[in-house]
């Protein structure tokens, strides 16, 4: 045994040395380091992380190696009880969206984001209004046949008091329509759902319909934004993601983006943080990124430091009257 | 006959050296992973999946399918030789293999287990491969009261034709009911019975409760026995694979009609642990002597193999042409299939046609490959029982622990895995059965979204569910199979007993 444990030990006193001696870099991981999904397989969230994988691996922006960890439990919020215990760990960033706003008001998490560090704001990811191909052609169409619709008008979504729950209601009060919304469990499964007649529409993002619109099999309305999405490649025979107007352009005023933002757990050194920062600027840079943006129609930002934290505050903020007004927040 | 050209242009893809090498290499590396109760397939390729990121996306994909192949096979190893399900849908597989196992018949419930979920991917493949298109748009014909109708009928089969006192299979069945409703709700959005633990925020896992139920639990019975492990002598031959192969052809409608359930169940998304454990009662209720069943039945290890094996390959197809896994395993192989830019969707089968149908190439290869060196392997796996109970014991509850841990790298599972080792040692002494309890632990979260997701549609009626021919005639074979006993004798009385009995050989 003893004649094992020697080289062991001197490998171990040559990696403290290495790593000791300071780099052109401050801090880095020494361990693999895990993305934290909060959301099932095959979901927005879990497609990023993906995308930013293999970027990082396919560049060798980190040493180390980067492994998706999906914690999509309990509609996320798994994820934020796992990021929030892990204080002190910089080996875990936590790819987050809307939720860390929406489930501590919803169902009482106790989480708040600014327990976690922020690194950096990577993307916004849009809402679109989706119908069946065979169902209405326009927005008007769209609302007058869901106001003369007997039987319920169904309405598919992702999550239950979430932001596709917040979007209808917004949807019913400025155009007056009932919608029954349906909550299922993933994305995907409301894309399916619509293309096979169980739901009318759904609201999902770019991402999650764009198969089924190549395909044909679902129809855009309109985009929850202030102005039309940028990107002009053909994506279906005939439509860019640029071709559909905005619902204020059709006469329903609503909007809504959702951030898609990297954090550390609390309590992290701010060289851990400066690393990160770092890496994830070098990630949007990277052709993976670029590429996944305009397939997936998410509109490019990158926030850090103060600018990141006044916008978190302020969407925060937003976040919260949209929560309040929709009569969401539990008592 | 044009599906019939690109599946020969498919093996023209695959048939170079190092395809096939990274295939063997995948295989294994998938049986391994497959026989650590817990670890399963879904953490295995979750582990593997970055290895890939190097290679060309055909090299990648038929190398993780055949991990996904090799967890397959694995997961029943576990099952027969220990009563430990390495996969949710091997459960049913215990019910008779372990038994087997224990008569000294380990080789013989192996080889059964391996040459029928063989047979069952086999069928399954068959269909991807000639009936793709038609599938995936049955699937799309599910919607919430389908699904809650698929369940239902699972659930009535299972108090309708089990063997076990009524009032204890509803009795487990409820218990499981209830831990199912623990955590998140997705309906509501509300949190339900987690009492402000942030440990229960994710409700009870599946596997962690099956290791605890199953293995544990016969771990604590066997101390009590014996402290032995029983079964030592097992004859392992080539002889015993011939014998089981000759006799094959004798169960050919336990294997057709457990393919045909797996196929079915496969398509809709997330039936593949429904699908075995039908197979299964569906065979006890159309065996003859059916009392049989439970006590070492060479047939109980088929039905739920084969049942499992087809619907965990066409399971495939959702995946592929709607994007919808259809188990854990499938959800960690189609972020794979995205990190290529592969998305699934109804396009994937036009554009990226050399990857599709190399992968359908790959299920015949893989299956091939995997079965005879699943087989080669019988006599290592066998031979495990012969170790002294002493030296294997901490070692089956220490790959347990790592496990139950594995799953959600909690500690807490560990504990939580232990308490059902001794729920399950609890329910096996006063009789209550476990199988009701781990299918409502697992479809039941599905069923109540899919019922409540039915009312919200439907406005409150219930006559949803009869509002198509589909859903009308599932929920009605359910409600007959929930009351079939009663029916069966019914029958009898009218002298027509014997002609529900005689469409077995």
């Amino acid at each position: 045994m003893k004649l094992v444990r020697i080289p062991v030990k001197a490998v171990g006193a040559a990696t403290a040395l290495l790593l000791s001696t300071p780099a052109f870099a401050g801090w880095e991981p020494t361990k693999p380091v895990e993305i934290v999904v909060a959301a099932g397989a095959g979901g927005a969230s879990d497609q990023m992380a993906r995308m930013m994988q293999a970027a990082i691996q396919k560049n060798n922006l980190m040493k180390q190696p980067m492994v998706v960890s999906l914690k999509g439990g309990a509609s996320g919020a798994e994820a934020l009880m796992y990021m929030k215990s892990s204080e002190g760990d910089p080996n875990k960033v936590l790819i987050a969206y809307s939720l860390i706003y929406m489930l501590p008001l919803s169902a009482k998490i106790p989480f708040n984001w600014r327990e976690l560090t922020p690194v950096s704001v990577v993307a916004l990811d849009q809402f679109v209004l989706w119908d069946n191909s065979a169902g209405p052609k326009t927005v008007k169409e769209f609302v007058a046949a869901a106001k003369a619709a007997s039987a319920p008008f169904k309405m598919g979504g992702t999550g239950s008091k979430r932001e596709d729950h917040v979007l209808t209601v917004f949807l019913e009060q400025k155009t007056g329509a009932k919608f029954s919304y349906l909550p299922y469990k993933s994305g995907g499964e409301a894309a399916t759902q619509l293309v096979g007649n169980h739901t009318e529409a759904n609201v999902n993002n770019p991402s999650e319909n764009l198969e089924v619109w190549r395909a044909g099999q679902v129809r855009p309305l309109c985009v929850f934004d202030r102005e039309r999405i940028s990107y002009t490649t053909k994506v279906t025979d005939t439509q860019s993601w640029a071709d559909i107007p905005t619902c204020k352009e059709e006469g329903v005023d609503v909007q809504y983006l959702m951030l898609r933002a990297m954090f550390l757990p609390g309590k992290v050194t701010p060289e851990q943080q400066a690393f990160y920062v770092d890496l994830f600027h070098k990630v949007t840079q990277t052709a993976e990124y670029k590429d996944y943006m305009e397939k997936q129609a998410l509109k490019p930002i990158f926030l850090t430091g103060k600018d990141m934290v006044q916008f978190l505050e302020e969407d925060d903020a937003l976040n919260k009257s949209l929560m309040t007004e929709a009569g969401f927040v539990a008592k | 006959m044009e599906a019939l050209g690109l599946l020969l242009h498919g093996f023209a893809v695959l048939l170079t050296w190092k395809t096939l090498v990274l295939m063997m290499v995948g295989l294994v590396l998938g049986i391994f992973v497959g026989v650590l109760p817990g670890l399963g397939g879904p953490n295995g390729v979750a582990i593997l999946l970055p290895l890939t990121f190097t290679m060309d996306p055909t090299s990648a994909i038929v190398m993780l399918s055949c991990i996904y192949w090799g967890a397959l096979f694995g997961g029943a190893i576990t099952s027969i030789l220990f009563n430990i399900p390495g996969e949710a849908w091997s459960v049913a597989t215990t019910f008779d293999g372990y038994p087997m196992a224990q008569q000294g018949r380990a080789a013989e419930a192996l080889t059964a287990a391996f040459t029928s979920s063989f047979v069952g991917s086999l069928v399954a493949v068959l269909l991807i491969t000639f009936l793709a298109p038609m599938i995936s748009s049955f699937a799309l014909k599910f919607g919430p009261p389908e699904f809650f109708a698929v369940y239902l009928l699972t659930f009535c089969s299972f108090v309708g034709l089990g063997r076990e006192a009524k009032h204890k299979t509803v009795i487990s069945m409820s218990l499981g009911l209830l831990l199912a409703g623990i955590g998140m709700d997705t309906v509501s959005g509300n949190l339900r019975m987690t009492f402000g633990s942030p440990e229960l925020l994710r409700g009870i896992n599946f596997l962690v409760a099956v290791i605890g139920l199953f293995g544990i639990s016969e771990i604590l019975l066997t101390m009590e026995e014996r402290l032995a492990l029983r079964g030592h002598a097992a004859g392992i031959s080539l002889r015993v694979v011939l014998g089981v192969w000759k006799d094959l052809p004798k169960y050919w409608v336990t294997l057709l009609r457990s393919s045909f359930i797996g196929c079915w169940l496969g398509i809709t998304p997330g039936g593949a642990i429904a699908a075995s454990f039908m197979g299964y009662n569906l065979a006890k209720r159309f065996a003859k002597e059916s009392e049989s069943f439970g006590k070492g039945r060479i047939e109980g290890v088929f039905a739920p193999e084969t049942a499992a094996h087809a619907s965990g390959t066409s399971a495939l197809l959702p995946m592929l042409a709607l994007g919808i896994p259809g188990s854990g395993t499938a959800a960690i192989l189609l972020g794979g299939l995205m990190v290529w830019g592969l998305n699934p969707g109804p396009l994937l089968f036009v554009e990226h046609k050399d990857f599709v149908w190399g992968l359908i190439a790959s299920m015949y290869l893989g299956n091939v490959v995997g079965l005879v060196l699943v087989l080669t392997t019988v006599p290592i796996f066998a031979s495990i029982l012969r170790v002294p109970f002493a030296a294997v014991a901490p070692m089956i509850v220490v790959s347990c622990a790592i496990g139950a841990y594995a799953i959600q790298n909690a500690m807490f599972d560990i504990w939580l895995m232990l308490g059902f080792g001794v729920v399950g040692y609890v329910f096996k002494k006063i009789g209550i059965p476990l199988a009701p309890f781990t299918l409502a632990l697992v479809l039941g979260n599905r069923a109540e979204d899919a019922f409540r997701l039915s009312m919200i549609g439907s406005g409150g009626t219930l006559k949803v569910f009869w509002s198509n021919g589909l859903v009308g005639s599932i929920t009605t074979l359910a409600i007959l199979l929930l009351f079939w006993p009663v029916i069966d004798n019914l029958l009898g009385r009218v002298g027509l007993t014997h002609g529900t009995r005689a469409t077995s050989p």
